[in-house]
């Protein structure tokens, strides 16, 4: 089949992206994930059906089928700024690896055009189906959010064997490697865990930089929105202190350690 | 390697002293100027004009008091107290008269003045009646014209209460020829001339007026040589004493003859800034390309030992506190216009040279510092960014946004070189054009531009085309029909165009009769001897005898009108939601919603002044109950609920500034209405009509004197920013906006177009923030955008925004992987932004 028919389902688009990946960039979330994150500040990606989430005082509609061909031409219109930065298309969710059908042929479009391809990931998927992203993938975006499995599996609903196993083989396939922590008051904010994770992304080939993303609770007014419980709610936000404490700590596993994206 | 030398320099002490003490008290009005100029005119009556004004600027240089500041290295001030202002009543004096006692406690601009100026002020104003430039070009205005002034489908209010400014004169000759060799070129262009020669009159009187003005400044610099003298006699201070000396030794050199060293080319330079700025009040005196005619000077002392870098900034940063010494007292609404003291002196950095390369020096990088440094208003700093300007510069230039000041502003040279040529400028002049006021270009020392000649209100002919030319009662335009019996879109834009075609005919009138004015009344010939050609051709700038002329009067509303005329296609014509009956009814009733609360005071008084005209009596219970009436608006609540629902369903029409092909396209046929039309008239100098799309600060105050709009925008309330969308109505993040601003056809809008900007910091934090911002200006630019210009956001708007929201509807916050409009979220999760705002660079 032509790889301009692909059809998937995404949920988002988000223009003048900076923080995903080099150069400008436009995000494309598509739908459903196995995780269940807590802190999930994308909750309206997590299912993989459509339905409707209250914003702002209305009803938006989460989830539209499209093909690759009907999509490019949105993600054309950014072309300008993608070309002057070496920026281009991410894809985020959502989990876009679980959309193998439909991704790698967005990739495979964004490079025809001559873009810098990128995915974020929690890379919780099989190995061989992942394998068909890696020919149009330039740069990846990994979450390590925990390297003790039961935590991982009671935080997020999946255990963490699988996601480390791909984060050493997309080190191994050789694509740019970054490995993101997202950083969450009770489940791996302390200097003890974060250094267990730096140190793990500090094992993996060829990566080069630790993103710590401080947790922020800007998605809560959606789990209202979609009338679901948001169990995060009393945490508040780290001080900038707290994380550069943290900074601290993960830069001593030799990598180039930042905050943020 | 590196190319350029680019290491901070830290900034003195001494800055920092002299930004305390120029902000140290309120500005103030002073009226030596206003005596001076009085008494000389008393002394000339018969006596050619050019002449009259030779001798009056000379009169005032020569006796106006002088000041040398502490800490002072560039002296040169045009009052004592700082900040402050001289008067000008040859322009105007009415509104100054009607406020001197309201001037201090005015909430725009105010101005101390002391009981003693006040007396002084009233015992020159009685000769200067019947006798200004706007007095003048009132008499010379067409009635119809001044019907559509006093109805303000247009504001020419600039250069009618005021000089008129907005030129960049021959700073370079000053500083490599001296004011001497000026001088010379008047005396050649003398000895050529034969008693018998046609223009020997008006060419001969002109010349020996510049002598005498050029003598006069000559006369002004001795006078600080001879007070610097004095003062380092008295200095107890050894160091200080040194610096008073040297200054003495400056004034004594320049700006009568070449200046030998970059120190006397600043003070050579400012100088005739500062002057300049004596001998008419026209604001903008853009110093231009600074760095460009600065550089030599700067690279041979850098070279030969004799200038270190530190020094050359410190320099730098003392001029650029002197940009803010001078100041001008507006009329009230004006300063409402020109909101913060602003005499928009521009100083361009970076662009081409002359011959078409890279023009960027390691001076362009000490005026970024320079700006750095003061975080001043003053000057407004622009850069010129072509496609071969070095990423190096850019960066610093980004780091300059970076610190929130809304400085520089970016122009594009791929658009505005071709722009210029398109307008008959040279190849050579198109590449050597500098930047004026807020956002114009034009070839500098050569072009009497008057620009910022209107601002234009396109909102306003779409009232009339509702009205059929008639507004308050009054016919202000030519009757286009009634709309209900409009029955295509393409009628209905007609009659659009045919209403704005009018008021674009009546401000071309005015514009021309308050340019005669300034040729009759003020000519400058000290401005005369520094612009080319007027030493050749022997006539004024006011005459025409700049080599450029021009008259680029402003349209704003765009956006307005965009959205405006492509809702009423598409709800009455296409989806015949609504006639435009309707839409007559809505607008006329203003959506069910009572006026501000401004408005309704005027329209209360109004009513109150028609009830007293009819001799009936008035009470206070009636005048309440008019205003509630007018706050609250007279629809019952089935009306309001009708005109809610129309608002929603054009809210739900696409919009400008999302990249929407068409609605895009629609907004460049919309600017066309008015940049086409006026590029069509011809101005009294010999030159054209050139269209700019900006308002400056206007879109609130002159937004507040038009009613409601079929875009759905409330009556009384702000137009939309430059050639911004409408805030909140761009809704798809910087990208979008900026590719839907890109397809208006700037090179159609000569005199400049003006994108203003909001962004976070998270936006520019890092050297990759930065390198990302400026790749983003790079993809404006290379759709061919013309201007640019960003207010990044720190913790104190975002307080504003928390209490004021409709005015940050667009502000987008994004952190890794979310984004969000700041002021849908919550109180407490804008907390969490407002907290994160503090800690990104």
């Amino acid at each position: 089949m032509d790889y301009l028919k692909a059809r998937g389902r995404i949920f988002d688009i988000q223009r003048y992206s900076i923080h995903d990946g080099p150069g400008i960039r436009t995000i494309v979330f598509l739908k459903g994930c196995p995780l269940r994150c807590r802190w999930c500040c994308n909750p309206e990606g997590q299912e993989w059906k459509e339905h409707d989430m209250l914003i702002g005082g209305s009803l938006k509609h989460y989830g539209e089928d499209i093909s690759v061909e009907e999509l490019m031409p949105r993600l054309i219109r950014d072309e300008f700024y993608f070309i002057r930065s070496g920026g281009g298309i991410t894809l985020s969710g959502g989990e876009c690896l679980h959309q193998p059908d439909f991704a790698p042929h967005i990739l495979h479009a964004s490079h025809d055009l001559g873009y810098n391809t990128c995915i974020e990931t929690t890379g919780y998927q099989s190995w061989n189906i992942i394998e068909r992203y890696l020919p149009h993938l330039d740069y990846v975006l990994m979450d390590i959010k925990h390297m003790n499995s039961s935590k991982h599996k009671a935080f997020t609903g999946v255990a963490n064997e699988l996601i480390r196993e791909n984060a050493l083989k997309f080190a191994q396939s050789g694509v740019d490697l970054t490995i993101r922590v997202p950083v969450i008051p009770t489940f791996n904010n302390t200097p003890e865990e974060i250094a267990d994770i730096a140190g793990f992304a500090a094992s993996l080939p060829g990566v080069r930089q630790l993103h710590l993303l401080p947790y922020h609770r800007l998605g809560q007014g959606k789990y209202d929105g979609l009338g679901r419980e948001y169990t995060m709610r009393d945490i508040e936000p780290m001080t900038h202190e707290y994380m550069e404490m943290l900074l601290e700590t993960a830069k001593r596993s030799g990598l180039d350690c930042r905050i943020g994206g | 390697m590196k190319k350029f030398n680019t290491a901070d320099i830290p900034k003195t002490e001494r800055i920092g002293r002299l930004i305390e003490d120029l902000f140290a008290k309120m500005p103030e009005i002073e009226a030596d100027r206003a005596l001076l100029i009085t008494e000389s005119y008393k002394k000339t009556e018969n006596e050619p004009i050019v002449m009259r004004r030779a001798k009056a600027f000379a009169h005032i240089l020569e006796n106006i008091p002088i000041i040398i500041r502490d800490n002072e290295l560039i002296v040169g001030s045009s009052t004592q107290s700082p900040r402050s202002c001289q008067c000008y009543p040859e322009f105007s004096f009415e509104w100054l008269e009607a406020e001197l006692d309201t001037v201090e406690k005015r909430a725009a601009d105010p101005f101390y003045i002391s009981e003693e100026t006040k007396a002084a002020l009233r015992s020159v104003f009685p000769y200067w009646k019947g006798k200004t430039t706007s007095d003048l070009a009132t008499a010379y205005m067409a009635p119809e014209a001044i019907t559509s002034v006093e109805h303000n489908m247009f504001t020419p209010g600039n250069y009618f209460y005021n000089g008129v400014g907005h030129f960049t004169v021959k700073y370079w000759d000053v500083i490599d020829l001296g004011l001497e060799g000026v001088k010379k070129q008047v005396t050649d262009e003398l000895a050529l001339m034969n008693v018998y020669d046609e223009d020997y009159t008006t060419k001969h009187t002109l010349l020996n007026a510049m002598l005498i003005s050029i003598d006069a400044v000559i006369n002004y610099a001795r006078r600080y040589a001879v007070l610097a003298m004095d003062m380092a006699k008295e200095c107890a201070d050894p160091a200080r004493k040194r610096e008073l000396l040297e200054i003495a030794k400056n004034c004594a050199n320049v700006p009568e003859h070449p200046a030998s060293n970059f120190y006397e080319a600043c003070q050579s330079f400012w100088f005739i800034q500062q002057v300049i700025q004596l001998e008419s009040s026209g604001h903008s005196i853009s110093p231009g390309r600074f760095d460009q005619y600065m550089y030599p000077l700067y690279k041979k002392g850098i070279y030969d030992g004799t200038l270190t870098r530190e020094f050359a900034q410190e320099l730098l940063d003392c001029i650029w506190i002197k940009f803010n010494d001078l100041n001008k007292c507006r009329d009230a609404a004006s300063a409402e216009g020109f909101a913060g003291y602003s005499l928009f002196q521009n100083l361009c950095a970076g662009g081409q040279t002359i011959d078409g390369r890279d023009a960027v020096n390691d001076l362009s990088f000490l005026c970024i510092q320079a700006s750095m440094h003061t975080l001043l208003p003053a000057p407004s700093f622009s850069v010129r960014i072509w496609n071969g300007t070095p990423n190096e510069f850019m960066l610093k230039c980004a780091e300059l946004t970076r610190t929130g000041i809304g400085l520089p502003a970016y122009y594009n040279d791929e658009v505005i070189i071709p722009t210029l040529m398109s307008r008959g400028v040279s190849l050579e002049d198109a590449r050597n054009y500098s930047i004026i006021g807020c956002v114009e270009p034009q070839a500098m020392g050569r072009t009497h531009g008057w620009h910022d000649a209107a601002f234009f209100n396109m909102c306003r002919p779409l009232e009339l085309v509702f009205s059929n030319g008639y507004d308050k009662g009054v016919k202000v335009g030519p009757q286009t029909g009634e709309v209900a019996d409009m029955t295509s879109f393409d009628e209905f834009l007609a009659a659009y165009k045919a209403q704005s075609d009018y008021q674009v005919q009546m401000m071309v009138n005015a514009n021309n009769a308050i340019d005669v004015a300034h040729r009759e009344r003020a000519p400058l010939p000290f401005v005369a001897s520094l612009v080319d050609d007027c030493i050749k051709t022997g006539k004024t700038m006011e005459e025409g005898g700049a080599h450029y002329n021009f008259t680029g009067p402003q349209g704003f509303g765009i956006a307005n009108m965009t959205d405006a005329l492509y809702a009423i296609k598409k709800l009455v014509f296409e989806e015949k939601k609504y006639t435009l009956s309707d839409f007559k009814e809505a607008l006329a009733l203003n959506y069910g919603h009572g006026l501000t609360p401004k408005a309704a005071r005027e329209a209360t008084n109004e009513v109150v002044k028609n009830v007293l005209a009819e001799g009936r009596q008035v009470d206070e219970t009636m005048i309440a109950g008019v205003f509630k009436m007018f706050i609250e608006g007279v629809c019952s609540d089935e009306q309001k609920a009708r005109f809610e629902q129309m608002r929603k369903d054009i809210d739900a029409v696409a919009k400008y500034g999302n990249d929407i092909e068409e609605v895009d396209l629609f907004a460049r046929e919309t600017a066309y209405i008015y940049t086409k039309e006026l590029n069509k008239y011809k101005n009294p100098r010999g030159g054209i009509f050139q269209a700019g799309l900006y308002p400056v600060s206007a879109n609130v105050p002159l937004g507040e004197q038009t009613g409601a709009t079929p875009d759905g925008r409330l009556a009384n309330t702000p137009v939309a920013d430059g050639v911004g969308p409408r805030g909140g109505y761009d809704i798809d993040g910087p990208t979008a906006a900026a590719n839907s601003v890109a397809r208006l056809d700037h090179a159609m809008a000569s005199n400049g177009t003006l994108y203003n900007q909001k962004f976070h910091p998270s936006a520019l934090a890092g050297i990759e923030g930065l390198q990302k911002f400026v790749y983003y200006i790079r993809g404006y630019f290379d759709q061919k955008g013309m201007h640019m210009q960003f207010n990044v956001v720190d913790r104190k708007t975002l307080l504003d925004a928390q209490t004021n929201p409709e005015k940050y509807k667009s502000l987008v916050v994004r952190v890794a992987g979310y984004s969000a409009l700041f002021t849908t979220l919550s109180r407490s999760l804008q907390d969490d932004i407002i907290a994160r705002t503090e800690q990104t660079f």
